[in-house]
């Protein structure tokens, strides 16, 4: 082959490992944007939690009609406490919070309990319920003694960790 | 609101996967056949097989993440699989100097063997947090790694560094192993007594001082690194696994303070070894004094150094193209200097895009730790990157001239079998925690309770009567929706 070609083709190397990494970076996106979208969520949730939409709102909202049924919260994301900022996507699977490393939320907090508190879905809520913890749940200002429903945006409290749903 | 949550929904990426892996596969096979071409070669069935080989390997790896890990980072096979084929391919170049024979067959076969192992490890683990289990044998197994080398029979001395040893003909770097064991003691270690560490101490200023207790393990760290140091004539290590400590309590406790002590205390190791080992008072000789008309006759000279230097100089910015340039006039050009070589044939251009590769790999290893929801996990796969990222700054300061060189050699690029195992390992375990950071905790709708996506999901109801769970909502929903009038669409 002649000199040109392979010349050439030696550029074409140099170039090819620059287009890997211009791609490799262009696929990235914004995955790695982790700190600065914590620190957004956990801003966000620091101001006072909106009321639940639509509660006893006049009777001409679009829910009205009955058509189109609310969808189930999708997120669950941790107000305050030591995990502040994390998110858990929620699917239509029960999610365990706790101490205990096999809970789908692992809570790192010293008053918590190893498996703690309960969240499973039913219908279109969840339902949040109580383990047998040694410090209790809370949900807004009461302590729960039974399986009750959570709207997007009540606060359940574990030990120091606050929780929100988010639809 | 729609496309915000389509990108919050982890995507499994495997594509994308495919993509760069089948350029990272034409830059490998493209930079092996270049050198045939150049060095007019014939271009026979023999390239053709390492070629498929290669792409065969990579494709498998793939398959199998496909398979087991369907949310690991997309980006870490492609970047390794670039990182190993320009290796081959260099390796292979070297071949038709006069020094070296047949050395890009061996590491054509120990890439495959490496990346079985991978493989296999991925789908016997499935889940990283297993290793946790493993943390107090993880530390026996790193002693014995380490010190296997020296017991009389079994250890070879080869440069005046102690840390091969021969099974069956074979020469093997145990040590390379320990990295990984050694890592999954101290994320293990840290894991189960950060919350220790971290409440007790003393104020002084503006930092937190750990108690004299706490430091026991630091100094068993610096121990077995000097240990190393001093038994195996290994500067590398030592100061690879001490920097893994350091970094990884640094990252577990977020005190300055660590960092602090481990600098002291390397000062004074480095104090020490500088007046008592030989071996270690010559690379600081080599080091300062590199240009030094005596220096650079003696044995053990720094003979090797300069003339790397002058090698990445004749490279320039673009590099005399692959097979044109003269690398073979390094000691070993396709191990421990292998990065001259790249400097001398590819150029500023061509090593810095690998030093870029090295880096966005870095990215991703520690993008795992951050995406991982348990404390073990972040922990293993933060001391997995700084190994990858210290022996790239022990190897390429080392030929820079701006820390006296060690015996590291590059990941993914370098000869030597044991390295590249130990390196597509730690990919596996990487990958593993990548996945697991990724993954949605359901992946399908109701399968979880027992299905595959429930590891994690402990339903205390689960396995008893249906019916009482059932009864238990009902009653639930019933009374709530009697006490307060509900949001949503039922009453009203």
């Amino acid at each position: 082959m002649s000199e040109l070609a392979i010349t050439v083709l030696q550029f074409g190397l140099l170039l090819l490992l620059w287009i890997l990494i211009l791609s490799i970076i262009a696929a990235q996106g914004r995955d790695m944007m982790v700190s600065k979208r914590a620190r957004t969520r956990a801003n966000r949730s620091s101001q006072p939690p909106a009321p639940a939409p639509e509660q006893g709102g006049t009777p001409a909202t679009v829910h009205h009609s009955g058509q189109t049924p609310r969808p189930r919260p999708k997120r669950l994301v941790i107000s305050e406490g030591p995990l502040v900022g994390t998110e858990v996507e929620l699917g239509s699977a029960p999610i365990m919070m706790g101490r205990a490393q096999e809970c789908t939320v692992v809570l790192e907090d010293d008053y918590a309990s190893g498996k703690h508190a309960r969240l499973f879905p039913q219908g279109s809520r969840w339902f949040l319920e109580d383990l047998g913890s040694t410090n209790g749940t809370w949900l807004g200002d009461e302590q729960l003694t039974r399986a009750s429903t959570v709207e997007p945006g009540d606060r359940i409290r574990i030990g120091k960790t606050v929780l929100e749903l988010r639809t | 609101m729609a496309p915000a949550q389509k990108e919050a929904h982890p995507r499994p990426r495997r594509n994308v996967e495919l993509l760069l892996l089948v350029l990272a596969l034409t830059i490998g096979i493209g930079a092996q056949v270049l050198v045939g071409l150049n060095l007019e070669d014939t271009i026979d069935e023999r390239y053709y097989i390492e070629g498929g080989a290669q792409a065969a390997l990579a494709l498998a790896f793939h398959v199998v993440l496909r398979l087991r890990a369907k949310y690991a980072d997309p980006f870490i096979l492609p970047i390794v699989v670039t990182l190993n084929g320009l290796g081959i391919a260099m390796i292979h170049r070297l071949d038709f100097t006069s020094q070296y024979e047949g050395v890009a067959d061996r590491q054509l076969l120990w890439t495959g063997l490496s990346m079985a192992a991978a493989m296999l490890l991925l789908v016997l683990l499935k889940d990283h947090r297993k290793l946790r289990q493993l943390t107090y044998i993880s530390l026996a197994a790193s002693v014995v790694l380490l010190f296997l080398p020296i017991v009389p029979g079994v250890g070879q001395d080869i440069q005046g560094a102690q840390v091969w040893i021969s099974i069956g003909g074979m020469s093997f770097q145990p040590g390379e192993l320990a990295k990984i064991t050694l890592a999954i003691f101290f994320a293990g270690f840290l894991a189960n007594n950060r919350d220790l560490i971290l409440l007790a101490g003393k104020r002084i200023g503006p930092m937190t001082f750990p108690r004299l207790q706490d430091l026991g393990p630091l100094f068993l760290a610096w121990l077995i690194a000097m240990g190393v140091l001093i038994v195996q004539n290994d500067l590398g290590n030592a100061l690879m696994f001490f920097g893994l400590f350091v970094a990884v309590i640094y990252v577990a406790t977020s005190r300055i303070s660590w960092i602090m002590i481990g600098g002291v205390l390397v000062a004074a190791g480095g104090l020490l070894a500088y007046q008592f080992v030989w071996h270690a008072r010559n690379r600081f000789d080599i080091w300062l004094n590199a240009f030094d008309q005596e220096i650079y006759e003696q044995l053990y000279g720094s003979h090797q150094l300069v003339q790397g230097l002058f090698g990445l100089a004749h490279g320039g910015l673009t590099g005399t193209g692959l097979g044109s340039g003269s690398p073979q006039i390094v000691a070993l050009a396709n191990s421990d200097m292998i990065i001259v070589a790249f400097g001398e044939e590819l150029g500023f251009i061509g090593l810095s895009a690998m030093l870029v590769l090295y880096l966005i790999l870095f990215s991703r290893y520690m993008r795992a730790g951050l995406g991982t929801r348990d404390h073990f996990g972040k922990l293993l796969a933060v001391g997995l990157a700084v190994v990858l990222v210290l022996q790239v700054f022990v190897v390429v300061g080392g030929i820079t001239r701006v820390i006296p060189m060690s015996g590291l050699v590059s990941p993914f690029l370098a000869a030597g079998g044991s390295a590249l195992l130990a390196n597509w390992l730690i990919v596996a375990i990487v990958l593993l925690i990548s996945h697991a950071a990724r993954r949605p905790i359901v992946v399908g709708p109701m399968l979880n309770t027992t299905g595959a996506g429930a590891s994690g999901t402990e339903d205390p109801l689960r396995g008893r009567d249906t019916a009482e769970q059932l009864a238990v909502r009902d009653e639930n929903t019933a009374e709530h929706a009697a006490v307060e009038s509900p949001p949503g669409g039922e009453q009203r």
